[in-house]
């Protein structure tokens, strides 16, 4: 091939770093998270819809959801966005190791939110309230519709809270190893923009799940 | 509010004291959305949770996700994604009151 040449100066001039395009990162970063918001878009506009038609049962089974654990849960998780935020802001200053520390933080704030979350849940089951168990089909329909949206949307939310924790995780080798560092910080920033997509995501769940009752 | 900032980088470095000011002030509103939820108002409810979690979600696409700091095109991009959501929804509602 023609460019044989230059690819092979190129290489040898990145050392297999490769192209750096921050701008390009961050745009493609910003498109796929707006896939997300219409991933949970239509999940909200489910809720809407069956909202309207089975506004008593909402409101009756959303008066057996735990208001302060949900409050609990929503601090944890908008202390861990100002964590997640802050880690960026003190690594563009250079600061690796606080950085690392508050990327910990987040993580233990992802985990702490997932421990809380799961003991609802395992109490909700307790009481054999899950999709299609025998107590939840003798219910009204629109309260199955309730908890059918709350596992659902909750659950997914779940599953993104782990995924954020994964990749701040990758984040953190990268910081740590230095390939991403105060002048190369996409990864980190990018990684930040996810978890506080998480906590946007939460901040809409929580008062429409736990606060119309 | 910031306007120094390295010229070679393509964002603007944020003072710490933003984001603990923008953290409090979710604080705040997470503990009054809650309070207000004990007050009974039947058909209010959902308006105000909702009018409350927009404001929440807009102090952290602002401030956490930097739209605030950023180029104009990222709010816009933003801008076209919400009008779309809302013809989706307004297009639900129809099909569904209508059908």
């Amino acid at each position: 091939m023609g460019n044989a040449g230059a690819a092979t100066t190129h290489d040898t001039h990145s050392h297999g770093v490769g192209h750096y395009d921050p701008a390009a990162g961050k745009i493609g970063m910003w498109l796929f998270l707006f896939t997300e918001v219409l991933l949970f878009g239509t999940l909200f506009i489910a809720f809407a819809v069956y909202l309207q038609k089975y506004r008593f049962d909402f409101r009756e089974a959303s008066g057996h959801l735990d208001k302060l654990i949900g409050a609990t849960n929503t601090g944890i998780l908008l202390t861990s966005s100002l964590t997640m935020a802050l880690a960026i802001a003190v690594l563009e200053r250079s600061r690796k190791r606080l950085s690392l520390m508050l990327s910990a933080i987040t993580i233990l704030c992802a985990v702490a939110f997932l421990v809380i979350k799961s003991f609802e849940w395992r109490a909700k089951f307790e009481h054999d309230i899950y999709p299609k168990s025998a107590t939840m089909l003798q219910k009204p329909v629109g309260e199955q519709m309730f908890y059918g949206l709350y596992f659902t949307m909750t659950g997914l939310h779940a599953l993104h809270v782990i995924i954020g924790a994964v990749v701040i995780v990758f984040a953190m080798v990268l910081v740590r190893t230095g390939r991403t560092n105060a002048e190369r910080i996409t990864f980190l920033q990018n990684t930040g923009l996810y978890w506080h997509l998480v906590d946007l995501v939460w901040i809409f769940l929580f008062p429409l799940f736990y606060l119309i009752g | 509010m910031p306007t120094q900032g390295a010229q070679h980088r393509d964002h603007q470095i944020v003072p710490y004291g933003v984001y603990f000011k923008v953290w409090g002030a979710l604080m705040l509103l997470t503990i009054v959305t809650v309070s207000v939820s004990y007050v009974n108002m039947k058909n209010v409810k959902v308006f105000t949770a909702s009018l409350i979690a927009a404001v929440k979600g807009s102090l952290v696409v602002l401030y956490f996700m930097h739209i605030r700091f950023e180029q104009r095109i990222y709010a816009v991009m933003i801008l076209v994604v919400l009008i779309t959501y809302a013809i989706f929804i307004g297009l639900t509602f129809v099909d569904y009151w209508y059908r």
